[in-house]
């Protein structure tokens, strides 16, 4: 490998020797290809009239007049899919096509990134396999579903919790039997380098756009930016296009599931210790012996026991701070925005605005923060619905 | 405490190559497992690859994952690993390759698990989450506390970096036979016998080789093709997994297998036959060296 792919001391790519030749490959296009006239050309004209960005910075208002202060939704859920998910399909799906490959494997969680990677086989014409635990197909039945409907193949994974951990374990496995025809299609910003660097460039176009929206429309940066971390793809797509604005706090809020002491969540940042898993050193929910502990959260798309590498190194440093809400307060959440705005979250970036929610009335009215609202909940609603039934 | 150069240099007197079954250590409970890895010495393993079961095990198939799961479920521990394997090698001493997840080396401390499980007996300690480009995090460390070292060549390894895997090791090869996970195949796969000739021209580090090898004519084709060594994990842990509900006749499957598969490496010699060694008369006990 050219480079080593780490975040201070995280990330690098701890993988068994046979993968090593596909990251270099991946590593080497990737760099050649990123800054590259047409390949940037082509994305660009994607993104515009595939995905439909820019997405709106949207000002909600009776959302901020409950909690005091000014809350700016970055609307990545009204993108083609439902999810910022799209913004790194259509990115390395191009870099699959510039390198000939013709397959295309994902894991996915929440359903949302197996759903983006099978529109863009569909798009490119290339053969797509979604790797998803038997606990998330079946509480992400409409995504699978679209999957289907698309073309892909999605495979249901038994193993560990049925959860996207498991369907990351046998993505990796089945890569390493098919490397040469095959392009890994990884939906955060984690697992081994060049992934954590890569999927942060596709999705750092959230963070630029938002930055630019910030000053056009305010007149000034924001005071926070929040947003919900799993694997951190979005909230690195965010937090990437103010990492130098050092008055801009950034903070990540992880699934505390049921609660942190129960250790029936997903918090890895706020309750894990340094390990390796999937290719990464990073942070990690395990026992003391080293054994990957099982997760839990409501939402999907955050039950995840690691997390990017350059989020571990954000943490450390002090650049960004991470909390963690829990499934009833991200529930409470849902309501609300839905309630107040008309706007359904999915109830992965529900968590960033129960952050949000859990600071009414502690800020200065005049605050600005903006939140990623990274997908929307029409996913969700069944879930909303057998937690939280309606009352006729 | 018997060394991998001391073995590989017996047997090549012996031409013959080296029998390595592969086991979880603690599956599919702690004491079956001592059990088996014992008569599987007794029925003529010349090394053994021993591997503490993690819960995200991404180079294995599915018959090691379940073995994993079994042992996991039955409390094995790394430091019930220790003392299993003082245990065995109380038994008898053959060397020991231990085979791990990065993830229970870095929670144990690396300097400590390599002193503390080379004064146990392991010999060797292979990583298989981890590449060659980080092999410095652990080289120091496992040298010192005096291992050998283990490192995989797959199929798709560069002959460049094929070289700097040999001047790296100092144990042998374990080289990799199909792309992809552990896991009991049907055939052999075609370009093992290549691989074996590329590393012998390069290296005069013993080649031992692994992953797929199910039956005693793979075997007996690996060792054909100038191997000195012959990994076998999967079809054990099927031996295992099929007969959980009768340890007798797991036991003697076991044995049966491991037995057949030694006659066939014994009458698959890879140079011409060394007069005094008489394959018929190598038994199940080992060679008498």
């Amino acid at each position: 490998m050219k480079y080593k792919g780490r975040f201070g001391d995280y990330g690098g790519f701890y993988v068994p020797e046979v993968l090593i030749p596909a990251l270099e490959e991946l590593e080497r296009a990737f760099y050649r290809f990123y800054q590259d006239e047409q390949f940037v050309g082509e994305l660009e004209q994607l993104l515009r009239d595939y995905a439909g960005r820019p997405s709106p910075l949207y000002y909600a208002k009776r959302f901020s007049e409950y909690v005091g202060f000014k809350v700016y939704l970055k609307r990545e859920d009204l993108l083609h899919g439902g999810a910022h998910k799209v913004n790194n399909t259509l990115g390395q799906g191009l870099l699959a096509k510039y390198m000939g490959k013709t397959k295309l494997i994902a894991e996915t969680g929440a359903g949302q990134h197996g759903l983006a990677t099978a529109m863009i086989g569909a798009l490119f014409g290339m053969e797509t396999k979604i790797f998803m635990g038997v606990t998330d197909i079946e509480r992400q039945s409409v995504n699978v579903h679209k999957m289907k409907l698309c073309g892909a193949e999605v495979i249901a994974i038994e193993g560990g919790t049925g959860t996207l951990k498991d369907a990351i374990n046998d993505a990796l496995r089945y890569w390493t039997a098919h490397v040469t025809d095959t392009f890994y299609l990884f939906g955060s910003a984690c697992g081994p380098h060049p992934y954590p660097t890569m999927v942060r460039h596709f999705q750092s176009r959230i963070g630029k756009e938002a930055r630019l929206q910030c000053l056009e429309k305010i007149g000034r940066l924001p005071d926070i930016v929040v947003a919900c971390v799993g694997g951190g793809s979005n909230a690195i797509g965010i937090f990437s296009g103010f990492l130098d604005d050092k008055n801009v706090r950034l903070i990540g809020v992880e699934a505390g599931g049921r609660s942190l002491s129960s250790g029936k969540h997903a918090a890895t940042l706020a309750a894990g210790r340094v390990g390796i898993l999937h290719g990464a050193k990073t942070y990690l929910l395990q026992d003391e012996q080293g054994q990957v502990s099982e997760t839990e959260s409501v939402s999907a798309g955050l039950d995840y026991p690691a997390v990017g590498p350059e989020h571990c190194y954000l943490k450390d440093s002090g650049r960004a701070r991470y909390v963690a809400a829990q499934d009833d307060d991200v529930l409470d959440a849902f309501e609300l925005l839905t309630k107040m705005e008309g706007i359904l979250p999915a109830l992965e970036p529900a968590h960033a605005l129960a952050y949000l929610i859990s600071q009414k009335g502690k800020l200065d009215p005049e605050t600005i923060v903006v939140a990623n609202l990274s997908g929307r909940g029409d996913k969700d609603v069944s879930i909303v619905e057998r937690c939280r039934p309606l009352e006729d | 405490m018997k060394t991998y150069k001391q073995v590989f240099s017996e047997l090549a007197q012996a031409n013959r190559a080296a029998l390595i079954p592969f086991f979880v250590i603690g599956d599919p409970d702690l004491d079956t497992s001592l059990a088996i890895v014992k008569t599987a010495i007794d029925a003529g393993a010349d090394v053994l690859e021993l591997g503490i079961p993690f819960s995200d095990p991404i180079a294995d198939g599915p018959t090691i994952q379940k073995a994993d799961i079994r042992a996991l479920k039955s409390g094995m521990t790394v430091r019930k690993a220790l003392e299993f394997i003082r245990n065995i090698k109380d038994h008898k001493d053959v060397p020991i390759g231990l085979l791990m997840y990065y993830n229970l080396i870095y929670q144990y401390g690396k300097e400590r698990f390599f002193r503390d499980f080379h004064q146990a007996g392991v010999n060797s300690v292979l990583v298989a989450d981890m590449s060659i480009d980080d092999a410095d995090e652990i080289y120091d460390a496992a040298i010192s506390a005096g291992l050998d070292t283990v490192f995989m060549v797959t199929p798709n390894t560069e002959p460049a970096r094929m070289k700097l895997i040999a001047s790296k090791t100092t144990g042998f090869i374990y080289t990799v036979s199909v792309l992809g996970v552990t896991g009991s195949r049907a055939d052999l796969s075609d370009v093992v016998e290549g691989l074996i000739a590329k590393l012998k021209k390069i290296t005069p580090v013993p080649v031992c080789v692994g992953f797929g090898i199910s039956k005693a004519e793979h075997a007996a084709a690996i060792a054909r093709a100038g191997a000195d060594g012959v990994i076998i994990g999967s079809k054990i842990a099927e031996l295992i997994e099929r007969n959980l509900s009768d340890k007798g006749k797991m036991l003697a499957e076991i044995a049966g297998f491991i037995g057949k598969v030694r006659r066939a490496i014994g009458n698959s010699v890879a140079k011409p036959p060394n007069e005094s060694f008489d394959p018929a008369q190598d038994g199940f006990g080992g060679l008498n060296i």
